[in-house]
């Protein structure tokens, strides 16, 4: 194995957010393995949506030290942008263009070349089973459908890292299995995965998974390690003890 | 450079592929010319008018006739005692009664002078004051004319000429009047409203998180409308010009270039509106009534800047369209050119300069 595949591809040391007098992460630490997923638990307003602001470069932290893609985010923000992909819980497809110009569109704005766009473009709605609906307007495709799109699109242009904020809420449980058919396909691709979500079964689809409580992660483990320490019968029971107990979180999570 | 043709693409599409828009940005402008054009006129024809004529001699006839033969006026009664006046004006088809005083010829020829009394309604406050000053003007014209015949001394005839609008006609107030309105509402309101539907659907952030940059976002979003904005104003010159009948005295070229610069302007102002709210319907609702209003009242476009109080006539200084009404008009009825206009154009420089670092700036903010 080479030397940089060692490296953590997210690497997060002391990172601290502050709003006016509002801490939003405190003293966050932790590594993101090359090919990893990596589930990014916690309540709403628990800070993972600042948190993964910060990986993505939309916004500055106030102080620690942040690599993403081996990237700086207080000074290499555009390099982070084009090495990343992101999907977002509303899918985020335009629904009055079709399935073929929304993958360009996006291929597009990657910097992809026309070329590239199309081979590509041509193979993966095959692989999505959409050939027949190519020219269809996405505003008229089922719910499904449209989020397993979104991920491809979201992955097109072959980041090292996607990051899905919440990607399966307001889908069925059969679509959701199939979705994380998609993501364990990228994740096997080697692009690492760093995804929030609600449903707690879900965690456990996960390589490791950190649970953030009140702007700190209160534990950091694979699921099957932290469900023996806490000594639950699931994911959801740790969650559910750390989040009534604040005295389980050490004061130090180790990485 | 192949990011931002695929974005602008992509707005193109937004735009042709919502049909009903589509039919708002390229009907409104023809609906507005049209309605204004037509409807709303300042000028008087056929206003029903009754006389009551306490003399019937040759004088007051031949007054009567130059009366009704001017096409403004058309008679609708002949009182034959004072009482009826009241009458006729409930009646609601006649708006001034011409009064004739007893004796009228021998009364001019014995004193040289003799009184007719116009009574107007002014329920109606701006045609009472039209056709009273028409009625006087006809009078006067009566009177001058026979006292050519045997020349009185001393007299001052003042003669009146409206340059640049000889007729009075409408059309040459509206034209400007009603671009500046379009174009404004166009282009703040159909940017605003782009650009908030990318924030509420959720695609704003897929961009923000892309390799785009911010200005190239907003660049992309200003093309397209500036495009359509641009198509509607020359839309709107071309139905003034032939349908109206409104002039191009001055430089085409200069007056195309100052429609850019006002397009500009809206745009800005359409990206700061959408730089204070993440809501479609907020938006529009500020483009509608924040842009609509001061514009239509404060512009100078109906009511004149002149007769307001001096508060509002500050006001009035900071309303973009004011200025670009002065241009407009300037360039098409006086056939100006930019060494007449060139402060106003720094004007509305000054302003686009400033709303677009507004916009820039909070647009920044808000990726904190």
């Amino acid at each position: 194995m080479k030397m940089e595949n060692r490296q953590p591809i997210i690497r997060v040391r002391n990172l601290v957010k502050k709003f006016g007098d509002f801490v939003a992460n405190d003293n966050l630490s932790f590594d993101v393995q090359r090919g990893e997923i990596f589930g990014f638990l916690g309540a709403n307003g628990a800070g993972k949506t600042t948190a993964i602001r910060i990986l993505c470069g939309l916004s500055k932290p106030t102080s620690g030290e942040i690599s993403v893609a081996g990237f700086d985010v207080y000074h290499q923000t555009d390099s982070i942008k084009r090495n990343i992909g992101y999907m977002s819980q509303k899918f985020s497809l335009y629904e009055d263009l079709t399935v073929y110009e929304n993958i360009r569109f996006y291929g597009g704005i990657y910097g992809m070349t026309f070329r590239e766009i199309k081979t590509r473009a041509v193979a993966l709605i095959e692989k999505l089973g959409l050939t027949r609906y190519r020219d269809t307007l996405i505003g008229s495709l089922p719910l499904g459908w449209k989020q397993k799109l979104a991920f491809s699109v979201a992955i097109f242009h072959q980041p090292k890292i996607v990051f899905l904020d919440e990607p399966t809420s307001g889908v069925d449980p059969v679509t959701r299995r199939q979705f994380w058919g998609l993501i364990y396909e990228a994740a096997h691709n080697g692009i690492t995965v760093f995804v929030t979500t609600h449903y707690m079964d879900e965690a456990e689809y996960c390589d490791r998974v950190s649970i953030m409580v009140d702007g700190r992660i209160a534990a950091l483990d694979t699921p099957a390690q932290l469900i023996r320490t806490y000594g639950t019968a699931n994911i959801n029971d740790v969650f559910i003890k750390l989040a009534r107990n604040p005295g389980l979180i050490p004061a130090e999570v180790q990485i | 450079m192949n990011r931002f043709l695929g974005f602008v693409r992509k707005e193109f599409f937004h735009i042709f592929r919502d049909k009903q828009t589509l039919l708002i940005l390229f009907g409104m402008p023809i609906a507005q010319m049209l309605i204004f054009g037509f409807v709303i006129s300042n000028e008087i024809r056929n206003v029903g008018i009754a006389i009551l004529d306490q003399s019937h001699d040759v004088v007051t006839q031949k007054i009567t006739d130059k009366i009704l033969s001017s096409g403004y006026f058309l008679l609708e009664y002949k009182l034959s005692s004072p009482d009826e006046i009241e009458q006729v004006f409930r009646g609601g088809k006649v708006k001034e009664v011409v009064v004739f005083e007893p004796q009228f010829e021998r009364k001019l020829a014995r004193t040289g002078k003799a009184n007719v009394q116009i009574i107007a309604d002014a329920s109606d406050a701006n045609l009472a004051n039209l056709i009273s000053t028409y009625t006087t003007g006809i009078i006067q014209d009566y009177v001058n004319r026979s006292n050519a015949v045997n020349p009185v001394p001393m007299r001052i005839v003042p003669e009146v000429r409206m340059v640049y609008n000889e007729q009075l006609r409408g059309a040459f107030l509206f034209v400007p009047g009603i671009m500046a309105l379009i174009l404004v509402l166009i282009s703040a309101l159909m940017t605003s409203i782009s650009i908030t539907r990318e924030k509420e659907m959720g695609t704003m952030e897929i961009l923000l998180v892309s390799p785009l940059k911010p200005i190239q976002i907003i660049i992309g979003k200003v093309v397209p409308y500036t495009a359509l904005a641009f198509i509607n104003a020359v839309t709107i010159l071309l139905l003034g010009n032939f349908v109206f009948g409104v002039p191009i005295q001055g430089s085409v070229i200069l007056l195309l270039l100052e429609c850019m610069l006002y397009i500009l302007l809206a745009l800005s102002l359409g990206i700061l509106i959408s730089s204070v709210t993440d809501n479609q319907m907020v938006a529009m609702m500020l483009s509608a009534f924040a842009l609509m209003l001061p514009v239509i009242l404060l512009s100078g476009f109906i009511f004149p800047i002149e007769n307001m109080p001096l508060i509002l006539q500050w006001i009035c200084q900071l309303m973009p369209p004011k200025w670009f009404i002065i241009i407009i008009k300037s360039i098409m009825l006086k056939g100006a050119g930019i060494g007449y206009i060139w402060k106003e154009t720094l004007i509305l420089m000054g302003m686009t300069v400033l709303f677009l670092t507004i916009s820039l700036k909070k647009f920044k903010i808000r990726l904190e």
